[in-house]
């Protein structure tokens, strides 16, 4: 299978051999290279995905979709993303100012940074760390606190209801995240992405772990899926009670990173789910298929992780497009009464599991 | 109605009967009304305010009031009114019936009249700083005195009550809707799921609904002041335009009435054709209060499957009348033209498409255990209250209320078909929803037996005749129809004076959804914000027809 | 020149001189070829991504809906975000009678939203008052308010002719000159400024 750290290398060996003297220079514009790249990969994923968003839900309610704008609709987006570029950005005088054009940066950051630490193929991901996954849970709630402050600085009380669940809402569903994520890192026995992965070579922890990854795989979709506001559990934006919730006072750009940050959060949920449940770049193999197993081999290893983020991201979508939306205190009750309880008993079934070496 | 003149005239010896009309009129002067009410709600048991019409007799002001025993299903009506125009003042009845709160507000708004010891007497439809009221016959329509203001209601807090002590003074005491320190939540007039203009002002503790005050008015077209001045046949476009998702139903109402006045024979198959278009308006209201209801908890899907059958039911309107809403079909002794050749294929298509697809509806929403949650034993209704609001329609039925006109007082050839009234007891929001549902499968039922009674008919008339000027006698007719939301009524005065094309003197539309709206705030207490949302979804109402 | 609606021929439109004398009178002075080109990009992407504010009053606004569903679905030119809080949205579509109780409202939504903004009256009511025009308190016809780009008339229109009226919309928007035509900027209000008493 391709390692892109050959790539990665011979770019670093030829920026080296230019300028051996200043390492710092080599550093820097590898910075840079790399930081584009992720912007660059970012706004892509994100158009992607919300094109990706209106043709499913188009499909399921027997519509057809964007199809008018460029062949078949492939150009809506870019119609989209210029309308919302040139839109007027509302100064509203009662509002904190600092904070309100403060808060769509923090939600955008936070979910730029978790971005960065998907595993895109072999060697092929910005930095490993040893604690890659513990990193990407905390980053993530970064998040939470964009959500607050736009509903808090706005001013407004439809704002601030928003704000409110969604500060309840996820907090209390990245709990189950965690101990979701945590039952794998107790399988897999590393919180580094990279060996999460390579852990899954020979089968991917969904099927390896046994009844506790199953189900951890379960809570990590309803969890996942409140975290990211989305389905149902869009409480803080639901449009038909808040109108548009949190983000009801914003427009032009500013609305535009919402936007765009909550279709990105999608991608790096479905991303993570296909990291730790789905073997994130690696192949499909079957053990004792040789032949098979070597025409799988010959995928490249980020068209797998986009495949499978991408499958993800569909169950996600369908999730959404069927499902009622949920109350507060229901939402709540099913965290705190049924989800957190079962993910911790998962938790320690899965540390006997792993001691008694019961998984495959 | 002799038996019922005896015993009232027991009760109030100061009350005059008249049984020349088509219900008993009892005429009673205010000081004695408020006890003969409450006689006669728990005496006589009539305990159903069917309709409160505000009259202006030119000499005097006052009202109607239409009652009906829902035991028994009689009628009478009452009139009370007063002499003095300047500060017209009568006994409210709100205590008795409870739904006579909002209607006396309406009638405080059109005519002036403040009634002594209602709770809260403030207008109901126009601005507060509307200068007169626009159905008096004396009320001056300049735009001087009422221009189109673009500034800000103000004082929306202020209300005021009319108190009588024991002496007989009457004194106007100010009031507060809601106190200083309440978090008070504005819900419209623009937003997404009233469904139309309506505003709510919801006073909040956290997420849970203290208080709601309803503030109508925002799509209030004045349509009773406009048929004061048109003729007869010209007010039928008008019914259609208040509750749009039973034009239908509200059209065959008022051609009923003045059918009923003018004494014309309709045709049966004319009759049958009405019929039909009544009921496929009926499937498709459901529908869309399906689809209303399920995209207000968030199931979008639902709504967009709701929507394809709806348009099979447009192509049958379309196809007849020649526009898929506001189709302008019925008409006084009978239909405006035949049906299409194809109509009754269309029909039986529709009835078996739609059949099928109500299964899916179930499967995808019903048994849904979110949907479940959200809606069970959410914005109980007791059946003493649905009658004590006169909630009608599948609100009213979901409650246990037994209140389908088609079967109480059976109109156009309903008592020749096959069908089952839908009750439910729980009163709660799933059981609104499901008695939808459930209609919705009887309608289909009517509609297959009117299928075959059509086709079986013999010759192509689909109109009496009529004469060119409709001429009404003096007189007064009331008449109810089982509209989408509930019983639709329908009120007309005629005098002799308006040449050469007689003019109603009055006409007041009894909406359903008027009613409805009443137990918002009664249905929506003690719940969470969401639940506000999910209980006036599926007390399903239609603003333009509560604010006409 | 003429202004491109895809798959309608300019003589599928009815009141091409209005456009056409639109474009005569903007195209006037000529353009710069860098502005000019400019100016079509971003018209192109407004024209296609108009995303409606949702105010329904009255019928019309059920055949919005229907616009919005399966069969007619304005999802195919982009046109289904609909958007609830005025900011976000591109056009108000005004769906219904407007009376005297609801004019401040529909104005003060109409200042909230954000440059560029379209005004569509959809259906006899919105356009002149309609049926109602003789009432008391029905205001006749929202332009006496806010000022309209297009009208659809109908009692309620069919949703072909609010297709039509859409395309109309794009028409328009595809001739304007967003670079020192129609953005002028307004002149700064104090007094105006001043945050409300909450």
């Amino acid at each position: 299978m391709f390692d892109l750290t050959i790539v990665t290398n011979w770019v670093h060996g030829l920026l080296t051999g230019w300028m051996p003297s200043m390492p710092w220079l080599v550093t820097t514009i590898e910075c840079v290279l790399v930081g584009l790249f992720l912007l660059v990969a970012y706004s892509v994923i994100a158009m992607i995905y919300i094109m990706y968003e209106r043709w499913v839900c188009a499909w399921i309610q027997c519509r057809l979709g964007p199809n008018r704008v460029g062949p078949k609709g492939t150009l809506q987006i870019f119609a989209d993303v210029i309308k919302i570029l040139q839109k007027e950005i509302i100064r509203l005088w009662s509002t904190d100012k600092f904070l309100f054009f403060l808060a769509p940066f923090l939600v955008v950051t936070a979910s730029v940074l978790t971005f960065a630490c998907l595993p895109w193929g072999k060697g092929f991901q910005i930095i490993d760390f040893n604690i890659g996954v513990f990193f990407i849970v905390a980053v993530s709630g970064i998040g939470v606190l964009g959500v607050l402050l736009a509903g808090w600085s706005s001013n407004s009380k439809y704002s601030l209801l928003g704000a409110m669940r969604s500060g309840a809402q996820m907090i209390s569903y990245e709990l189950s995240v965690g101990f979701s994520v945590l039952t794998i890192v107790c399988l897999a026995g590393t919180m580094s992405i990279t060996g999460i992965v390579e852990a899954q070579a020979d089968g991917w922890f969904l099927f390896k772990g046994h009844l506790p990854a199953l189900l951890a795989f379960i809570i990590y979709i309803i969890a996942a899926n409140a975290e990211n506001n989305r389905g149902p559990f869009d409480l803080p934006e639901a449009e038909h009670e808040l109108t548009a919730g949190y983000h009801t006072e914003y427009s032009g750009i500013h609305y535009g990173l919402f936007y765009l940050a909550e279709y990105l959060n999608l991608f790096v949920v479905s991303g993570i789910a296909a990291l730790l449940f789905l073997g994130g770049w690696m192949p499909l193999h079957v053990p004792g298929w040789e032949g098979f197993n070597t025409v799988m081999d010959y995928i490249p290893s980020t068209l797998w992780f986009l495949g499978k983020a991408f499958f993800m991201t569909f169950v996600f979508m369908w999730i959404r497009w069927s499902f009622p939306r949920v109350r507060i205190d229901q939402l709540l009750a099913l965290e705190w009464r049924y989800l957190m309880p079962i993910g911790l008993v998962n938790l320690v079934v899965m540390a006997v599991v792993v001691t008694q070496g019961w998984h495959f | 109605m002799d038996e019922l003149k005896d015993k009232i005239l027991a009760l109030c010896p100061q009350a005059v009967a008249d049984t020349s009309g088509e219900l008993l009129l009892v005429t009673v002067p205010d000081a004695a009304w408020h006890a003969l009410a409450v006689a006669l709600k728990e005496q006589l048991g009539f305990d159903y305010l069917t309709a409160l019409v505000g009259m202006d007799w030119k000499t005097s002001l006052g009202c109607y009031y239409y009652l009906t025993n829902s035991a028994t299903q009689e009628m009478l009506h009452v009139r009370v009114e007063t002499a003095d125009r300047k500060q017209p003042v009568l006994h409210s009845v709100a205590d008795v019936w409870s739904v006579a709160n909002f209607q006396e507000r309406e009638v405080y708004d059109f005519y002036g009249i403040a009634f002594i010891g209602h709770p809260d007497m403030r207008r109901f439809f126009l601005r507060n700083d509307w200068v007169g009221h626009p159905l008096r016959k004396d009320y001056d329509t300049s735009d001087e005195l009422n221009p189109l203001r673009l500034t800000d209601e103000q004082n929306e807090d202020d209300t005021q009550r009319w108190v009588e002590d024991e002496k007989g003074r009457v004194t106007v005491v100010k009031d507060k809707v809601f106190a200083d320190d309440e978090y008070v939540i504005n819900v419209g007039p623009q937003h997404p799921s009233t469904h139309g203009v309506m505003r709510y002002r919801v006073s909040l503790d956290g997420e849970v609904v203290k208080k709601v005050d309803v503030v109508s008015g925002y799509i209030h077209r004045g349509i009773e002041k406009l048929c004061e001045n048109l003729t007869y046949m010209q007010t039928l476009l008008y019914t259609e335009r208040m509750d749009y998702m039973s034009a239908m139903q509200n059209r065959h109402c008022l051609c009923l009435c003045l059918e009923k006045a003018l004494g014309i024979e309709v045709p049966r198959r004319a009759e049958l054709i009405r019929l039909m278009m009544d009921e496929l308006m009926r499937l498709s209201s459901h529908l869309l209060s399906y689809g209303c209801l399920t995209m207000d908890q968030g199931a979008t899907t639902a709504f967009f499957y709701g929507f394809r059958d709806r348009e099979l039911i447009y192509d049958i309107f379309d196809k007849t009348c020649g526009a898929r809403m506001s189709m302008s079909y019925h008409t006084i002794g009978g239909v405006v033209a035949d049906v299409h050749p194809d109509f009754v294929a269309d029909v039986r298509h529709a009835c078996d498409v739609i059949e099928k697809n109500l299964a899916e509806y179930h499967q995808l929403f019903t048994g849904n255990v979110i949907a479940r949650n959200r809606m069970v034993g959410v914005g109980l209704l007791s059946r003493e209250q649905a009658l004590d609001y006169a909630i009608t329609g599948p609100s009213g039925r979901a409650s246990g209320v037994s209140c389908d006109v088609r079967k109480k007082h059976p109109y156009s050839l309903y008592s020749e078909f096959e069908f089952d009234e839908v009750t439910r007891t729980e009163g709660d929001s799933m059981a609104r929803y499901m008695v939808r549902m459930d209609e919705m499968v009887q309608s289909i039922k009517i509609l297959r037996q009117a299928c075959d009674k059509l086709e079986a008919e013999e010759g192509n008339e689909y109109c009496a005749k009529v004469p060119k000027v409709i001429k009404l006698p003096e007189g007064h007719w009331y008449q109810q129809v089982e509209a989408s939301r509930g019983a639709f009524g329908v009120y007309v005065e005629a005098d002799q004076e308006s040449k050469p094309f007689q003019k109603p003197y009055r006409m007041h539309f009894q909406s359903p959804c008027f009613n409805l709206v009443g137990v918002v705030d009664l249905t929506c207490r003690d719940n969470l914000v969401a639940d506000l949302i999910t209980i006036t979804a599926s007390i399903d109402f239609v603003i333009p027809d509560i604010d006409r | 020149m003429e202004v491109k609606i895809k798959s309608m021929k300019h003589e599928d439109f009815k009141d091409n001189e209005y456009i056409d004398g639109l474009v005569e009178q903007l195209r006037a002075g000529g353009t710069n070829i860098v502005v000019g080109k400019l100016d079509q990009l971003i018209n192109w992407g407004i024209s296609n991504s108009l995303w409606p504010f949702c105010f329904g009053t009255s019928c019309c606004a059920i055949e919005f809906m229907c616009l919005g569903a399966a069969r007619y679905d304005m999802a195919r030119f982009g046109f289904e975000v609909a958007r609830n809080s005025p900011r976000q949205a591109d056009y108000i579509m005004c769906q219904g009678t407007i009376t005297y109780r609801m004019a401040p409202v529909l104005k003060r939504l109409y200042e909230q939203m954000a440059e560029p903004k379209y005004v569509i009256a959809c259906g006899g009511c919105a356009v002149s008052g309609g049926p109602f025009k003789n009432s008391y308190c029905v205001v006749k016809g929202i332009d006496e308010i806010i000022p309209v780009d297009v009208y659809v008339p109908g009692c309620p229109p069919r949703p072909e002719a609010f297709f039509y009226g859409l395309m109309q919309l794009q028409r328009k928007i595809k001739v304007q000159k967003y670079f020192g035509g129609v953005n002028r900027k307004e002149k700064f209000d104090e007094a105006l400024a001043q945050p409300e008493s909450m």
